[in-house]
């Protein structure tokens, strides 16, 4: 899978077609709202109990990532469980996973409103993470610059020939980068929608995810 | 007369009316434990299933609910009541009859559970909702009978599949119940009766005399249609001549778009300002009850509308009816016709207009078949599973059961008389732990069995089950809303919202408006003053033409003279002719060309739909192996139109019988009719729920596809039951591929590529069918690269 390379705070960044984004100069890997256990919190919630392969999707997909740029620092921008709850339901064998994908490595949990508190899987849990010019949070603050978030789920739909086509994308623009959802059972916020529309620049540019990662004006 | 207490008889012969010998004998037979009545729509059908209930009421000694009518329409048990409160007032008879649906008010439904009406009219889903209350033994007691209304419709879909399973666990609160259904002219009476009736118990089958013959006929036009296009701009002047010369004529159309765009051009020619309505399934409720009522009180003289006008109404004093388009199905147009002339010995009137060219051959072959009695119609497969196990959390909420006892009353209900308990098992499985192949939520498990009886592990979850009751899927429309605190003017589908960007106008309710916007799921608009939308695209449902009239039109293209066709319609034929050719039963004509940016295939099979949709799942799996880039197809009865990026130059290649069917599983698997089936199957299985308490609290992102749950499932849990149903339902609406690859073989080196510079006229109404199936494959990443690249440059950002 490709990368699109840009520049934030003259630190240059990859959006990987995957959804994750990756920061050559650190060899520091970036995912957001991973919201492992996202089943077992629905069903616990009396919900429908929704096919329980979510968190085993996730943690291939992010393992196929780490094999492929070998990262000395993971960040998973918050929203990695889906509650505290579902973090500690994992399964023995999810559990041994994540600490193998960890070993080796930095690790970083950044808190979001879905896992506020600190979770017992290895790794560090911090409210953000500040490395040289960028700062790596949750929820992008207005006014922020040099900042990596997460949070919103964008997606972005262009129409061609007839074709609607919706994925979940990358959001940038001068100050900032918003992350697309890495979690498998995860949807989307419209990037023309209010909070991300009045949140980025007039010139920020959506990455839609897939083999072929390439920038396009932000639908607004 | 026998059996009918003195204030009834006093009441008809008050009137001067003579019962109907059906009428009679349905009160003959009032102790059959099942009658299934077929008669046309005027016939007093609803009275003879009336009937029997009124005699036995009428001495005042039974206490509680004693008859239950189920219709399809909240509409139309709103109606009944009205029709129903009328004689039993005359007659002074001391019955009390109260109506339920989704609109009744919360304090009514309250009262009616504490203290039920003798007759209470209803419809499948509020039916269901009712047995899914602990005082549901309450409610019924004592209930005599069931009456179905419209019986063959709602045995059409699942909405019919739930009410039959309701109608088995009505049987075991009120021991005894007799079941009525009444139902229009149908192909296969014995196949209704046999859903009725309690199994294996016989079902009676009454047939009124089906009245004169309908007067049937195209309506004269001396302006030819166009070639093609659904809107029928050209038959404004002579239909509107039409509603000058009836009292009221009903124009039905098949889709909610083609009813907009016509009531607005016939709003346009109105000079006199005849008053005419409209009446769809998109529109707001209380909209649609104004035309209703002016209806009824015979304010209107036309009404345009669709398929939420097919049934039985009572609508008084319909003379016309008008179908523009074609019918698509000869059963459908009988049951149409049936709505003219309520008056049981006068024919009923009708007048066919196409909306172009081809439709008017379809037109002449639906006459055809209709004057012959020719009716057609899909036989139907078993009880479907998915609204099993919706059945299976209704009896959950209602109370503990016990799994043996549920099999046996579920295998009472006449579609799922052949139900095994291996397929029960896996149901209940389902509905209790999700049923997957990993075992989880051991701690979470929906319903938990507790001294032998399974019952739902957290009751607070009933209030959520109930909420997601039904069998009808509308969860992809949107509300459309005058922006401000507007009122409510009706629906259209998320994807074609979603084709909208602010300007852009479009017609709903007559009216044309102005996208705005998209705030909290509804489409916010404001009045526009011009005088042409952009076309309403929103698309109501697919009606398929039988198997049976596509070979009748076949059979009229090969005749090479068409006396019976009007003039425009032979010239059209012979220009097909001229620019290609017509299709015929030895060999496969594909004609190939370019249209609006895109490459075009179109294969005429006259092969029915269910086969060309095949056809156009085969042949789109072998143009992505070419490297043709395919983006879609849409299929109807006579052909299948494929749309991608690159030219076909030979389509015989593409009927390789060895490859067909290499890889085909794949190809199936990540096809967008398997998406869609399964999104309806889960929702109906509960495993999506479209409606949550306190929904609109939680964020967009907390809401992901059904998509994503597909594919997940299909990755790691390909077996799962869910699968299972999808697949067989998906292939319901396909035919066996052994069938293709016998025509592949029939017709091999008879593949007649034709490659055109333009659309041919015979192709061209392919491209107004709606059902257009995507196709997932290098095309789309191709085009969006295009696209992306494009959009840089348009930016200056490239």
């Amino acid at each position: 899978m490709k990368a699109h390379d840009f520049n934030i705070s003259g630190m240059r960044l990859q959006a990987r077609g995957a959804g994750a984004l990756y920061w050559p100069e650190r060899r520091l890997l970036c995912v957001s709202d991973l919201h492992l256990g996202k089943s077992e919190r629905r069903a616990r919630l009396q919900g429908a109990t929704l096919p329980p392969y979510e968190t085993q999707d996730t943690l291939s997909r992010l393992d196929a990532e780490l094999a492929a740029v070998e990262p000395e620092i993971v960040v998973c921008l918050g929203d990695s469980f889906d509650d505290a709850e579902a973090a500690l339901s994992l399964s023995d064998q999810e559990k041994i996973w994540i600490t193998r994908m960890q070993a080796g490595r930095r690790w970083v949990w950044i808190e979001g409103n879905h896992d506020p508190g600190p979770v017992d899987l290895g790794g560090t849990h911090l409210s953000e993470l500040p490395i040289g010019p960028l700062t790596f949070r949750h929820i992008a603050q207005k006014g922020a610059s040099g900042e990596v978030s997460g949070h919103y789920h964008p997606k972005a739909r262009l129409t061609a020939k007839g074709r609607s086509i919706t994925r979940p994308c990358f959001l940038i623009d001068d100050e900032r980068v918003i992350l697309p959802a890495f979690g498998t059972y995860t949807g989307g916020m419209h990037c023309d929608e209010p909070p991300l529309s009045t949140l980025m620049g007039a010139e920020a540019t959506a990455v839609l995810t897939g083999p072929f990662p390439a920038p396009i004006p932000m639908p607004r | 007369m026998a059996n009918l207490p003195p204030e009834i008889g006093a009441w008809f012969d008050a009137r001067g009316w003579e019962i109907h010998p059906h009428q009679r004998a349905m009160l003959a037979r009032a102790a059959d434990p099942a009658t299934l009545l077929i008669a046309p729509t005027g016939g007093g059908k609803t009275l003879a299933g009336f009937l029997p209930t009124l005699a036995e009421l009428a001495d005042g000694g039974h206490v509680g609910l004693h008859t239950l009518y189920v219709s399809p329409l909240k509409a139309l048990a709103a109606d009944m009541k009205r029709n129903l409160l009328m004689p039993v007032t005359e007659m002074g008879l001391p019955i009390r009859i109260d109506d339920r649906s989704g609109d009744t008010p919360a304090s009514r439904k309250r009262a009616q559970r504490a203290d039920p009406p003798h007759i209470l009219l209803t419809t499948p889903e509020s039916l269901a909702l009712l047995i899914s209350y602990p005082d549901a033994p309450h409610i019924f007691r004592g209930l005599k009978r069931v009456v179905i209304d419209e019986v063959h419709a709602l045995a059409e879909s699942k909405r019919g599949d739930q009410l039959f399973l309701a109608l088995s666990r009505l049987e075991t609160l009120a021991p005894g119940l007799r079941r009525v259904g009444l139902s229009a002219t149908v192909d296969r009476p014995e196949e209704i009766a046999s859903l009725i009736a309690r199994h294996p118990a016989p079902c009676t089958i009454l047939e009124a005399d089906p009245g004169p013959a309908p007067d049937i006929d195209m309506l004269r036009i001396d302006d030819a249609p166009p070639w093609s296009g659904g809107g029928a701009a050209y038959a404004i002047p002579a239909v509107l001549e039409e509603v000058r010369k009836h009292r009221t004529t009903l124009i039905f159309h098949n889709t909610r778009a083609q009813a907009e765009i016509f009531f607005h051009n016939l709003w346009l020619a109105n000079d006199e300002g005849l008053p005419i309505g409209i009446h769809h399934g998109s529109l707001a409720r209380e909209q649609r009850e104004r035309v209703e009522k002016a209806m009824v009180a015979g304010e209107l003289r036309g009404i345009v509308c669709t398929g939420s006008l097919d049934l039985g109404l009572d609508w008084g004093d319909v003379d016309l009816v008008i179908q523009v388009g074609a019918p698509k199905n000869v059963k459908r147009l009988i049951q149409r016709i049936g709505r003219a002339n309520h008056r049981y010995n006068a024919p009923s009137k009708a007048r066919l207009v196409p909306a172009n060219r081809f439709e008017v051959v379809e037109c002449q072959a639906a006459l055809e078949a209709a004057r012959e009695g020719d009716l057609d119609g899909e036989p139907r497969g078993p009880g479907p599973l998915d609204v099993l196990c919706q059945h299976i959390l209704i009896a959950a909420c209602a109370a503990p059961f016990d799994e043996e006892a549920l099999y046996h009353e579920v295998k009472s209900a006449g579609p799922y008389a052949g139900l095994t308990r291996a397929q029960f098992d896996d149901c209940l499985s389902f509905v209790a732990t999700g049923g997957y192949a990993l075992r989880a939520y051991d701690r979470w498990q929906r319903l938990i069995a507790r001294d032998g009886l399974w019952q739902l592990r957290d009751p607070r979850a009933a209030a959520r089950i109930r909420m997601n009751i039904g069998t009808i899927q509308d969860s992809d429309l949107l509300k459309v809303r005058m922006r401000g605190r507007g009122p409510a003017l009706g629906e259209i589908e998320e994807a074609f919202a979603a084709s909208l960007t602010p300007g852009d106008t479009f017609l709903i309710g007559g009216k044309i408006v102005r996208y705005e916007g998209l705030r909290e799921m509804t489409v916010e608009v404001t009045r526009d003053k011009g005088r042409k939308p952009k076309v309403a695209t929103f698309s109501g449902t697919k009606f398929a033409t039988s198997t049976q009239l596509s070979e009748r039109i076949l059979r009229m293209l090969q005749a090479g003279a068409w006396p019976d066709l009007p003039a425009h319609t032979r010239d059209w034929l012979a220009l097909q002719q001229e620019m290609s050719r017509l299709p015929d039963a030895d060999s496969l004509l594909v004609e190939s060309f370019p249209h609006d940016g895109r490459e075009h295939i179109c294969v005429y099979g006259f092969a029915g739909r269910n086969a060309q949709q095949t056809l156009g799942l085969l042949l789109t799996k072998r143009m992505e192996e070419e490297g043709l880039a395919p983006l879609g197809f849409v299929a109807t009865d006579y052909a299948t139109l494929i749309w991608g990026l690159d030219p076909v130059q030979d389509a015989a290649p593409l009927f390789d019988l060895d490859r067909l069917r290499a890889g085909l599983d794949g190809w199936l698997a990540g096809n967008a009719v398997m998406k869609r089936t399964f999104r309806a199957v889960a929702t109906i299985a509960g495993l999506i729920e479209r409606n949550t308490v306190g929904q609109k609290k939680s964020g967009r992102q907390a809401t992901f596809s059904s998509d994503i749950l597909y594919d997940t499932l299909a990755k790691y849990d390909p077996d799962h039951l869910l699968l299972r149903i999808t697949r067989d339902e998906a292939m319901r609406g396909l035919v066996d591929f052994a069938r293709i690859e016998e025509m592949a073989a029939r017709v091999q080196g008879h593949i007649e590529t034709r490659r055109l510079p333009r659309v041919t006229p015979l192709a061209a109404p392919l491209f107004l069918e709606v059902g257009k199936v995507p196709v997932s494959g290098a095309a789309e990443e191709r085009l969006l690269r295009e696209e992306t690249e494009r959009l840089m440059q348009a930016a200056g950002l490239a």
